[in-house]
């Protein structure tokens, strides 16, 4: 009892002030989604309005673009790095994990050198086509931008999948003649599967609920997180910016959950 | 592992997967070097060519201090609050493993799965009325602990689990050691690994924060990552440029010794 008293104690100044800034204000903001001008049918405005409509259709098609290109990228080099030595291994793979807590922005700010006015890209596009391609200011600058700041993590979790990999099970497969191919197909990617589907829906979830990056590069592109900035600074409309918050909430919390109960632990900060 | 050591021929199919491996890492490292030196270049359209200085870096050293000095206090602060309610909540969690302290830890998670725009608008929505905690950076430590302490519970809840807390402090009670003896004798040193863990990522998190304190700021309590989408969209190139190269010469040693902290777990995991 008395060690009861004492746990209890001891979770209760956490408890305390996680309940009145977050639990609370999450509940209030339930309340303010439905007291605007619309009522409780804001929420049901974010799935009939054409213009909230199209601007989850672009979120959702962006994430689902960016997961899909960052689970192959990341798998091809994850694999290679867990089951290859050679030196400079651990630099490399230093360096690709590196920008893993990068902020959104700053993130903006390496797609802007890399593909805007005076970037890399339009440089070397110059050179070859004599045209200088600038894309960082739209959807594909984003899809850049969220790519980048997805691979280290991404990378991190497939290594950790591969290196649980039983090798006898590969040496089995090409003992039975095998080639790298198969083994890839037959072997590798079926256990690397559980890590995928955790990896791609914390992917998929940091990049709907992903805003520095977006703020950074143009306040024209229609992503979710920017259209509710954009109606609480710009138009004043907390209510329906409200709503909003709270249907992407629900949907960024269901795909991080999914995560968690394929993979046990997966906390990831978005960007 | 040993073979391939041995065996110093590789197969062309380990070379393209070096090269397409070097090129992911070439996306993410190099924007990083081009703003660094671009930071320090007169002019970024002549090139390094055109001289070096150090005006720009000065520049924002002395515009930005502010913004520079709150985001350090700001870490720092919300460090000591993770560590005061993180470490207690995480002993708790790993004494007790049932459905309520897993549905606590499911709930702890949540601001950060939750996009952090919407759990800003939550917090103004209930507690903008309060002006003077409103305008005060308190506002914003609030949202950075919030977001930051799962990262602190689970690095320590995860070197707690993976140590005999029990045996530990039965052989500590045992002895004659009470509850203070044990926890800050026995307890806190064996988790050194997962507080410094989680103390790196915490203090990282917070520097970078952006998401939130976009919405949690006031013009007299703007932060290091505000102020950088600040100078990305009004200045030029060159002072984002430096601006950006002091905000990585703060971050990047934190990240280095994350990834060590990290190695140094995962390696204690594997003896």
């Amino acid at each position: 009892m008395r060690e009861r008293i004492q746990l209890a104690a001891l979770m209760a100044p956490g408890a305390i002030l996680f309940a009145a800034f977050f639990l609370l204000p999450l509940a209030q903001l339930v309340v303010i989604g439905g007291s605007g001008k619309l009522g409780w049918s804001a929420y049901w405005a974010v799935f009939t309005e054409i213009r909230y409509l199209k601007s989850f259709g672009a979120t959702i098609a962006l994430s689902i673009a960016v997961t899909l290109f960052t689970l192959g990228v990341s798998g091809i080099a994850g694999v290679f790095l867990e089951r290859n030595r050679f030196r400079g291994r651990a630099l490399l793979t230093a360096m690709l994990t590196l920008p893993l807590a990068f902020p959104g922005v700053v993130i903006g700010f390496m797609v802007i050198m890399l593909a805007g006015r005076q970037g890399l890209v339009p440089d070397i596009t110059d050179l070859l086509f004599g045209e200088r391609l600038v894309f960082a200011y739209s959807m594909a600058g984003l899809f850049m931008g969220y790519v980048y700041f997805s691979i280290p993590r991404t990378i991190l979790t497939v290594m950790a999948a591969a290196e649980k990999i039983d090798p006898r099970l590969e040496e089995a497969a090409r003992s039975l003649g095998a080639g790298s191919f198969m083994v890839a197909r037959d072997v590798i990617l079926p256990a690397l599967k559980p890590a995928f589907l955790a990896a791609g829906a914390i992917c998929f979830a940091t990049s709907m609920g992903a805003f520095g990056t977006a703020f950074t590069l143009a306040t024209r592109i229609n992503v979710v997180p920017m259209v509710i900035y954009t109606e609480f600074t710009l138009q004043a409309n907390v209510a329906m910016a409200a709503a909003l918050s709270f249907v992407l909430g629900g949907i960024t919390w269901a795909a991080l959950a999914f995560a968690r109960s394929l993979s046990g632990s997966s906390v990831a900060a978005s960007g | 592992m040993q073979a391939s050591i041995k065996k110093p021929r590789r197969s062309p199919l380990f070379w393209a997967q070096l090269a397409f491996t070097l090129t992911v890492c070439a996306f993410l490292i190099v924007p990083v070097f081009m703003s660094m030196t671009a930071g320090v270049t007169l002019n970024y359209m002549t090139g390094v060519s055109g001289g070096l200085t150090t005006q720009w870096v000065e520049k924002v050293l002395t515009d930005y201090r502010g913004p520079i000095v709150l985001s350090l206090e700001l870490a720092i602060a919300c460090l000591l609050c993770t560590l005061l309610l993180g470490i207690p909540a995480a002993y708790v969690l790993a004494k007790r493993q049932n459905a309520f302290t897993r549905a606590i830890e499911e709930l702890l998670v949540m601001p950060v799965a939750v996009p952090g725009i919407a759990t800003a608008l939550a917090l103004i929505v209930t507690y903008g009325g309060l002006g003077g905690f409103r305008t005060s950076w308190l506002f914003i430590l609030v949202g950075h602990v919030l977001f930051t302490l799962p990262f602190m519970v689970r690095s320590v809840l995860a070197v707690m689990s993976s140590i005999d807390l029990k045996t530990l402090e039965e052989g500590a009670r045992s002895l004659g050691a009470n509850f203070t003896q044990r926890f800050f004798g026995i307890i806190l040193p064996n988790c050194r690994s997962g507080i410094i863990a989680g103390s790196l990522m915490v203090v990282t998190l917070s520097l970078g924060e952006f998401n939130m304190t976009l919405l949690l700021h006031t013009p007299l309590t703007q932060t290091l990552p505000v102020g950088l989408a600040d100078t990305y969209a009004s200045l030029r190139l060159e002072v984002g440029s430096a601006y950006t190269l002091v905000f990585f010469v703060i971050i990047v040693p934190l990240l280095i010794a994350m990834q060590w902290a990290s190695n140094a777990v995962s390696q204690r995991k594997r003896i």
